[in-house]
């Protein structure tokens, strides 16, 4: 779409700034998507300053096109705008609506071309408007993914904790659900565990694990077989009533992994393994 | 690197793959290793493949073989040092190597075949 001289807006554009910047705050504070509780009335006033002089220096650069390098300004403007109104928890709608609301005051400045001109004027700004409106949701939309993807990442890190139980003992606490991300992420920390602190013997305890199915199992079975190729046994602990029962309808064997019922038996056994023993030293605490 | 150097330590031989190896230096390695433990009449090799970054199912394979040669001569192969990537990447090929034992360290393993030793 190219820009015919005669009707260019930007004239009247820049002369009624004051005015459609006063009116365009008007119409945002007076809608039912305002929301005084998020953003404050000043923040609100430059906002919308900085988006109509980005809108001038977009018009100026003689291109309709919004994606063109006159608009980079605008561009990063809105970027900006959009997550920082992602963040404080605007919803999607009410920050579209943000550069939305600005197409009645902006086409009201226009009142003064004659009639034929303003509509070609009025079709070229509402299709800029449009595209920044997208944009608006666009951006958006990736801020509240990123945010997700984050999270996600997070829990990963979270869930997969491994400590160190004695000199060459590691322990693998798994809390959740195992798919098939999260146990290669289990399996590379466990491995990277043995390695990194010489352990001979490792305990994945599953207590926490609501489910196993086969795929679980198969996991669980690489992961013991990987350490085993590394030099270290791996015991797998906190098998619960159902989950055997489960493995077992299932039809899945467990070849060559030992099974302990619980963390503190595969810790006795681990402790076996290692040639030592907790003995008692007779003297009872008084557990203050 | 076409060879893998072979030392001879006591009753062991020691093997260490230094490198990433080409299918050729692997199938070196094997006629070299079923040369060396009848001529030195070992009855263990430690074959270190911590430097081992990468492997594909022939080298994987090759590792199996060489255990199992090995024990057709009365010798028997500790696998040393394997990385996690390595143990991942065989997991996943279907090769655990069941029978052959492994150790986290060349110290792990003479500790490992000192034990065998007394028994």
């Amino acid at each position: 779409m190219t820009s015919n001289p005669s009707v260019t807006p930007i004239p009247l554009v820049r002369a009624g700034y004051e005015g459609i910047l006063a009116m365009w705050i008007a119409v945002q504070k007076r809608s039912a998507t305002a929301r005084p509780d998020l953003i404050s009335d000043a923040d609100l006033a430059r906002q919308c300053s900085e988006v109509l002089s980005m809108l001038l220096e977009g018009l100026a650069s003689g291109s309709m096109d919004v994606s063109s390098p006159g608009w980079e300004g605008m561009r990063a403007t809105l970027r900006g705008i959009s997550l920082s109104r992602g963040r404080l928890g605007f919803g999607p709608s009410e920050t579209a609506l943000f550069i939305l609301s600005l197409k009645e005051p902006l086409f009201g400045s226009l009142q003064e071309l004659d009639p034929s001109s303003r509509i070609d004027a009025i079709l070229e700004l509402n299709h800029v408007i449009d595209r920044l409106g997208l944009l608006t949701s666009e951006v958006y939309q990736q801020g509240r993914e990123e945010v997700s993807m984050r999270q996600q990442q997070e829990m990963l890190e979270l869930s997969t904790p491994v400590v160190k139980l004695w000199d060459g003992m590691l322990a693998l606490p798994l809390i959740g659900t195992l798919d098939s991300e999260r146990t290669q992420v289990v399996m590379e920390s466990l491995l990277q565990a043995i390695v990194e602190t010489g352990s001979t013997i490792a305990i994945i305890d599953i207590t926490g694990v609501p489910t196993v199915d086969t795929k679980v199992a198969q996991h669980l079975i690489q992961t013991v077989s990987a350490a085993r190729l590394m030099g270290a046994d791996c015991l797998i602990s906190g098998i619960r009533p159902q989950i055997a029962q489960t493995i077992i309808h299932l039809g899945i064997t467990l070849p060559d992994v030992v099974t302990k019922a619980t963390l503190a038996d595969a810790f006795v056994a681990a402790l076996d393994r290692l040639g030592q023993r907790v003995v008692s030293t007779g003297a009872t605490s008084t557990g203050r | 690197m076409d060879r893998v150097p072979i030392i001879k330590v006591g009753k062991y031989l020691l093997a260490t793959i230094q490198t990433d190896v080409q299918d050729h230096v692997a199938v070196a390695l094997q006629e070299d290793l079923a040369a060396r433990i009848i001529a030195a009449r070992a009855r263990l090799v430690l074959l270190d493949i911590s430097a081992l970054q990468i492997v594909d199912s022939f080298i994987g394979r090759m590792i199996a073989d060489i255990s199992g040669i090995a024990r057709l001569l009365d010798a028997e192969v500790i696998v040393v040092g394997m990385q996690p990537a390595v143990a991942i990447t065989l997991v996943e090929l279907g090769l655990t190597l069941s029978g052959v034992r492994t150790a986290l360290n060349v110290e792990r393993a003479l500790a490992m075949a000192g034990i065998r030793d007394q028994a």
